[in-house]
């Protein structure tokens, strides 16, 4: 992975940096080699790099002033959460200072009232939830990851969850934040009221990588907890029958709380895995959970029962107890670390397709497995059409990482092709910056880029990521834009 | 035209008196850009060309049982005189980002822009989000665009997040609640497991049909499946019991109700009178109306959002010097949150701050990014800010 050239200058510079950091954050500042290892890499474990520094501020007070010494001194900047990024946006620069929020880790009011909760960025998402969960409450975007990610991270990436067919992405949920940016002015935007003044720029902020500025206070709505929750377990012959119901389900009118497929390779490693009764003589497997009051439940139950039959549905189970319909989510979670027992390493693939494109996109997966000589195993969020194929490789096998990523590269082109986009909840970070000119075009990515330029007009903030070419904000004011995409692959681009 | 002169962008008109005036040499009308490029009910998603009319795009997706969410409101008396063709279009309701009364469940516009593709005041077409439901990918271009009021570039194509429109709808009036007994009421209702999609409070002096005369009322609304529903309003009832008398609307009744609260109808009387839109936490919208009332007496107001909407009619005269103490007076009431002048005459509009004054960094960062897409202010110049 190309990222930007490390400056000697910077680098030759970094005792004294150290001693301008230790000024404003005097407990703070990791330099030795030993301590800087555990924040080299994020969860993309294929990509890592040692810092040049750590810092640990705990105030905005101190991100401010971190952040106003690295910007007069021309230094990179990397923010980092709970570092459990899937793309590579908490990725470290040889030359840069990563800024973690860890410390910044209270939950500062809980407001039923307005039923809001307002945090510092490094509380883990799963915390939020469980601080209100006494009083019937909880916040609804729930990422695989939530027991670790923190809602700072949740803010950068734009996390979703298996929730968040019904209710909504990151995005959708946070009403307001504070913010520093790379200058040190320290912003509030939105707050307990619906829909701040002015431009959204909450909702550029949110899912924009760690590029605009870093958060370091944050409002989220929670919601009151359904009464019920029941999940149907729907086993198909074939995928084609799987994808037709999710359809009539959706054409019905029904939008269930999660709906989620797996396929066979998906289904057979998380049975093996978990063993919660998968049925294994099936091609497609869906898991359809209702919530809400028990008459509403029951009610749509039914529906989808019968939709899934009149579909060629198998097989179909609905929970009749709460430790069921978990055992029935307990395989579905863990399909990641399942996948991880059958095979040394894997790929997680993040793209986003029409829903009706499904069947094509899995036939095309099974051809190019043929073509990379690599397996492939599908867990797909079916309602919301976010699939995540997960490659499986051997990384000691000489030459299979780079089958592997071009594998993905692959699927990736094969998203976009159908109408979809590249990611769909875990970022471009590093992983898919170099794919962004497949699915936009140079005009596309000018226009993204300027924004940054109104944030971080010196290009400091966490550079390297989400743009496959980073241009100047001198020089994007003149750039001669033509609609003409990129050449791609590999050129270098730093 | 001569390069770098500024454009007025308009369609339908109906939100023409929406903003700070325009002073520009023309005007761009988008209405003829008009069109429905591609709709997939089972994918939730529907693809227009701006100029749209809504009433359109509301016919079609009624056609398959779905529909916008968000319940974009259409205010009276927001059409300055002989602009556009009347039919207010999709461009509008995205470009203004106005939102209707399932807004705190169901979430605003911009939750439901998908995907855009525009012209900058650089004169560059761009595309911003995708066209699927879930997308990650890039910048939140679309959520910047909505409500950005044609300052930074006109679309060309918007792509909107459509959903399945309830079964069935049903309405809880409650009678005779003051102002801030409601808030307290909504306060409970919206804690519960209830999941209104609408929660609101019109005052006695207000008038709206399915209201009776000479009462105020407080207004829950439940949506859904019929069992659930029946399910749910059989409990708010029990919940309500001692709150006052109680009446319900269904069906017909229950959506023109609502209708009537998304257009804010009860408040689009007097043209003699300013309209401001406020919004601020929701439990504290009653302290927040009665510090109005203490500053301008005889003001008249409905609440919505459970609280956190506040339409506000000052008693005062719609000229320029009462309106500057009426906004001085509005603004120092809100703790947390924002007003902005909605419905006023132009000279008013030209004085008055219609959008809430932001702090001086935030103020410089909006500039920047306005310059980032239209450097030499081309597009509704000042419409939002001066400079803006």
């Amino acid at each position: 992975m190309l990222m930007p050239e490390p400056d000697p200058v910077i680098l030759s510079r970094r005792a004294d940096l150290v001693a301008r950091l230790r000024e404003v954050v005097p407990d703070g500042v990791i330099e030795d080699e030993e301590s800087r290892r555990a924040y080299e890499q994020d969860a993309l474990t294929a990509y890592r790099q040692m810092p040049m520094l750590v810092v640990l501020p705990s105030s905005t007070k101190e991100v401010a002033a971190v952040l106003r010494i690295c910007n007069s001194l021309g230094v990179k900047v990397v923010p980092r959460g709970a570092g459990t990024s899937l793309s590579g946006g908490a990725l470290p620069l040889a030359d840069g200072v990563v800024v973690g929020l860890a410390r910044l880790s209270k939950i500062l009011d809980i407001d039923y009232d307005n039923r809001t909760v307002t945090c510092q960025p490094g509380v883990t998402n799963l915390a939020i939830s469980r601080a209100v969960d006494a009083r019937g409450f909880y916040y609804a975007p729930d990422p695989s990851s939530q027991i670790a990610c923190t809602i700072g991270g949740n803010i950068a990436e734009n996390s979703g969850g298996v929730h968040c067919l019904k209710y909504g992405l990151t995005t959708n949920n946070v009403l307001g934040i504070e913010l520093v940016t790379m200058s040190g002015d320290v912003l509030r935007i939105g707050g307990k009221h619906f829909d701040a003044e002015g431009y959204d720029l909450l909702g550029v902020l949110t899912g924009s990588e760690g590029l605009l500025g870093i958060v370091t206070e944050v409002t989220v709505r929670i919601l009151p907890k359904p009464e019920t929750a029941r999940a149907l377990l729907v086993g198909f012959a074939s995928n084609e029958d799987a994808g037709a119901t999710v359809a009539a389900i959706i054409g019905a009118g029904i939008i269930p709380a999660g709906m989620e497929m797996m396929d066979k390779p998906a289904i057979h490693a998380a049975e093996a895995f978990v063993k919660v009764g998968y049925p294994l003589d099936v091609e497609a497997l869906l898991i359809v959970e209702l919530d809400g009051p028990a008459a509403e439940v029951d009610y749509l139950c039914g529906k989808v029962t019968a939709l899934a039959q009149s579909h060629g549905a198998v097989s179909c189970r609905m929970s009749t107890s709460e430790p069921e319909r978990l055992a029935f989510w307990a395989g579905r979670k863990a399909a990641f670390p399942a996948v991880g027992r059958i095979s040394p390493d894997y790929l997680c693939m993040d793209g986003t397709i029409p829903r009706r494109a499904l069947p094509a996109v899995l036939s095309r997966l099974r051809e190019l497995e043929h073509e990379f000589g690599l397996r492939v195993a599908n867990v797909f969020h079916a309602g919301d059409g976010n699939l995540h194929p997960l490659i499986l490789f051997d990384s000691n096998q000489p030459g299979e990482l780079e089958r592997a990523e071009g594998f993905g590269a692959a699927i990736l082109r094969l998203c976009v092709e159908v109408g979809g986009v590249l990611t769909g909840e875990h970022g471009v970070g590093v992983e898919k910056r170099d794919l962004m000119s497949e699915q936009f075009s140079e005009s596309d990515l000018a226009h993204q880029q300027r924004l940054k330029c109104a944030f971080d007009p010196s290009g400091l903030l966490n550079p390297g990521k989400v743009f496959p070419v980073l241009h100047r904000c001198a020089e994007l004011g003149r750039v001669h834009v033509h609609q003409g995409k990129l050449a791609f692959p590999d050129i270098p681009r730093f | 035209m001569a390069e770098g002169e500024a454009l007025e962008i308009v369609a339908g008109g109906t939100r023409s008196a929406l903003g700070r005036p325009v002073d520009a040499p023309h005007r761009l009308d988008m209405s003829g850009l008009s069109g429905v490029l591609s709709y997939e009910p089972e994918e939730l998603v529907l693809t227009v060309r701006p100029g749209t009319p809504l009433a359109e795009v509301e016919a079609l997706l009624a056609s398959r049982k779905q529909h916008l969410a968000f319940e974009p409101p259409c205010i009276d008396g927001l059409r300055e005189k002989d602009v556009g063709t009347g039919q207010g279009t999709i461009g509008g309701v995205v470009a203004t980002g106005f939102s209707g009364p399932r807004r705190p469940k169901a979430g605003a516009v911009r939750d439901h822009v998908l995907g855009i593709a525009a012209v900058s005041g650089r004169g560059e077409t761009f595309v911003g989000g995708g066209k699927v439901v879930k997308n990650v990918t890039g910048y939140d271009i679309p959520k910047l665009m909505t409500g950005s009021h044609g300052t930074l570039a006109v679309f060309t194509e918007i792509t909107l997040k459509v959903l399945p429109a309830p079964e069935e709808t049903r309405t809880l009036l409650i009678e005779g609640m003051s102002s801030s007994q409601a808030v307290r009421a909504m306060t409970e209702v919206l804690q519960t497991a209830a999941d209104a999609s609408g929660a609101c409070h019109l005052p006695q002096d207000l008038v709206l049909e399915g209201k009776p005369d000479d009462v105020s009322v407080t207004a829950f609304r439940l949506e859904g499946v019929r069992p659930s529903v029946e399910f749910r309003l059989a409990r708010l009832h029990d919940l309500l019991a001692a709150a006052g008398p109680q009446r319900m609307l269904e069906g017909e009744a229950s959506v023109a109700f609502w209708r009537g609260v998304r257009d804010v109808t009860p408040l689009s009387g007097d043209a003699n009178r300013t309209l401001w839109r406020l919004s601020v936490p929701p439990a504290q919208g009653a302290e927040v109306l009665e510090r109005i009332e203490k500053r301008i007496p005889r003001s008249r107001a409905m609440l919505d959002w459970g609280g956190g909407l506040i339409w506000l009619e000052p008693a005062a005269a719609a000229d320029v010097s009462s309106s500057l103490a009426c906004e001085e007076k509005i603004r120092g009431a809100i703790q947390e949150g924002h007003a902005m002048l909605v419905r006023a005459p132009a000279d008013v509009r030209r004085t008055v701050n219609v959008f809430h004054p932001q702090p001086p960094a935030l103020a410089a960062l909006s500039n920047r990014v306005d310059l980032q897409f239209d450097p030499k202010l081309v597009l509704n110049p000042g419409r939002m800010y001066s400079g803006i």
